[in-house]
């Protein structure tokens, strides 16, 4: 199976810099300063239908067209590696394999986008990705391929490395832009996006690790190519899934866009652990409602996944045997997004620790039968919260109360928690 | 009001100069109150309270703006910290792998519980999520070494590995 990001992986060790090179490393940026405008890169990425690996999907040449052309002064490049959701871990596994991609895809989109400066916005805890990409930083510059007038074609862009200090809503990438000033990271009202409206006021176009990573295949192989990398006609691409839970293999692994659950579950996943059986998982990180056996035909491709009722995400399956208590589980995923709201908006901050306290309840043996409706009433009105942050909790509730509802109702019934 | 004693107030004596260095190196910069803050955190393991006046005089904003910013992110400690830091995942992957049988033992262990440090300042407990690893969990660290695949036996043997090392 043809690899795009794991293409050039050694094992137990990161690809050297000489390594990337002589596979076909940075011949992408070398053809696009030679030979492509910053129009002809753009329309690449339009035309390969690469779409947002960080969670929401959006197409990636899109979001860069929303830059305003011809305004003048600085505008801004962010590579979002916030990464903090559970079960997610997808860009340390890149970065810990090899930051070089992502250097490269950088400093395309910057020329794409006529940027100047850009910034990797990293969490604290990945010290070995963040080295990595300090040296490969170092690397690039000394080898002329970022910093000034890159390759000689007079493009010049530099990138800064910011730690996070943080938080989960750190990944919000409005939030993400008040962290780099160096305030409160509390998420901004959009209109105005980013595009036009960002960092320091400037036009900013934040992507995920994995989105920017892809970037060199697709100047240096063509839209086409990189398109036709999926099984499904709709889909584009290759996509990290990062597995874990009771399964065999819990390795990040790079997949074609469009294989069905099923086959990524007992293919390279390679199946249950010995003894347990599949009850359900969470198809794409912490936000993402739950799938069940059910939905084992289901492409994993994000049209494909939302027509099913959840989200691709970030491609962190995490899966639950039948010895799971769903109600558990969703309890612990609510208490995580609950300390993580900001504060800032009141149904976020007030909601889900209203919802914790049910589901604690419930879990606990003493839920009645209103709790039910209570909770869905709540995954209702917290989609009108100020960010995305609410809503994204609210997915696995919702799930729980789709698939799950009798879970729930024999934990009130029996008034106590039947999996202990 | 209840007649609890209100919270004490101590004047801590802290030697100024590492934070000062800190300041020195990122006073032009654009945006810098964070990697302050940050640079400050790591040499002191927290931010003590004369140094957010100082930091307060220097880049001259208010002490309250500073609180807002310190007590928002998880990095930032207004107290002193234990020499380890042991940090238990808690994370969906890891709950279903039995993470909570982890951080009870380091409770048991430890008679600490979650955020607290032990008296002689060797080790401050957290529970958080995720860690970025789950395909090890249950995941633990202590300071920058992680440790997957967690079980009771390796608690107990990360305590005695740790119990024996040096204070600095
Ligand atoms: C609460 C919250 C947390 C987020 N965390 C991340 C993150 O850690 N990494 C990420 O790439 N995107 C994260 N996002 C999505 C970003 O806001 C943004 O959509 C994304 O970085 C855009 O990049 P992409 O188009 O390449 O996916 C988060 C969104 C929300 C609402
Ligand atoms: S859930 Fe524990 S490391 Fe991700």
């Amino acid at each position: 199976m043809e690899q795009v990001l794991f293409r050039h992986n050694k094992p137990g060790r990161p690809v050297t810099f000489a390594e990337y090179c002589a596979e076909g490393g940075f011949a992408a940026l070398h053809k696009a300063l030679k030979e492509l405008s910053p129009d002809d890169v753009q329309r690449a990425v339009i035309d390969s239908g690469l779409r947002g690996r960080g969670g929401a999907g959006f197409p990636t040449g899109k979001k860069w067209s929303f830059v305003p052309r011809d305004l003048p002064g600085p505008r801004y490049l962010i590579c979002n590696c916030d990464e903090m959701e559970p079960g997610t871990y997808k860009d340390r596994a890149l970065l810990e394999a090899n930051p070089y991609s992502l250097v490269e895809g950088m400093v395309l989109a910057g020329y794409a986008i006529g940027v100047s400066h850009a910034f990797i916005f990293i969490r604290r805890g990945y010290e070995l990705p963040a080295a990595n990409l300090r040296h490969a930083i170092a690397e690039a510059k000394e080898a002329g391929l970022l910093g000034r007038n890159i390759l000689g074609s007079g493009f010049s862009m530099e990138i800064d490395i910011h730690l996070s200090a943080g938080r989960y809503i750190c990944g919000e990438e409005t939030a993400l832009m008040n962290a780099l000033e160096g305030v409160r990271a509390n998420p901004r009202a959009k209109p105005p996006f980013p595009a036009v409206k960002g960092l320091w006021g400037r036009p900013t176009v934040v992507n995920n690790v994995e989105t920017l990573a892809n970037v060199p295949y697709i100047v240096a192989n063509g839209a086409t190519r990189f398109k036709g990398l999926a099984t499904t006609p709709e889909g584009s691409g290759m996509k990290l899934f990062c597995p874990s839970g009771h399964v065999r293999n819990t390795v990040c692994m790079e997949l074609p866009l469009g294989m069905t659950l099923g086959e990524i579950i007992d293919g390279p996943c390679g199946g249950m652990l010995p003894g347990k059986k599949f009850k359900a998982c969470i198809p794409g990180g912490a936000s993402t409602p739950y799938f069940t056996a059910d939905h084992f035909n289901v492409p994993m491709d994000f049209d494909a996944v939302a027509k099913a009722g959840s989200r691709l995400g970030t491609g962190g399956i995490v899966v639950f045997d039948e010895q799971t208590c769903m109600v558990g589980a969703t309890l612990n995923l609510t208490q995580f997004f609950a300390r993580e709201s900001c504060g800032w908006c009141t149904p976020c901050r007030e909601g889900l620790p209203y919802v914790r306290e049910i589901l604690t309840r419930i879990e606990a043996g003493g839920g009645e039968p209103e709790d039910i409706e209570i909770l869905r009433e709540h995954v209702h009105y917290l989609n009108y919260t100020f960010c995305a942050l609410a809503p994204g909790a609210m997915g696995p509730v919702e799930g729980l109360l789709q698939l799950f509802e009798d879970e729930i109702r024999e934990h009130i019934t029996k008034r106590r928690c039947p999996f202990r | 009001m209840s007649n609890a004693p209100a919270e004490e107030i101590t004047t801590e004596e802290v030697d100024l100069t590492a934070a000062n260095h800190v300041i020195d190196k990122y006073l032009t910069l654009h945006g810098n109150l964070m990697p302050v803050l940050q640079g400050i955190q790591d040499e002191y393991g927290y931010v003590p309270r004369p140094a957010i006046d100082l930091v307060a005089d220097r880049l001259n904003i208010y002490p309250s703006q500073i609180f807002g910013v310190l007590t928002f992110y998880a990095q930032f400690h207004l107290k002193p910290r234990g020499r380890f830091i042991i940090r238990v995942c808690v994370g969906t992957a890891c709950h279903v792998q039995g993470a909570s049988r982890i951080v009870e033992t380091f409770f048991d262990k430890l008679h600490i519980g979650h955020a607290e440090t032990t008296p002689d300042l060797r080790y401050t407990f957290e529970k958080v999520a995720c860690l970025g690893a789950c395909g090890m969990a249950p995941l633990a660290m202590v300071n920058d070494a992680t440790y997957g695949k967690m079980t009771v036996q390796k608690v107990e043997e990360i305590i005695a590995d740790y119990n024996q090392r040096p204070m600095k």
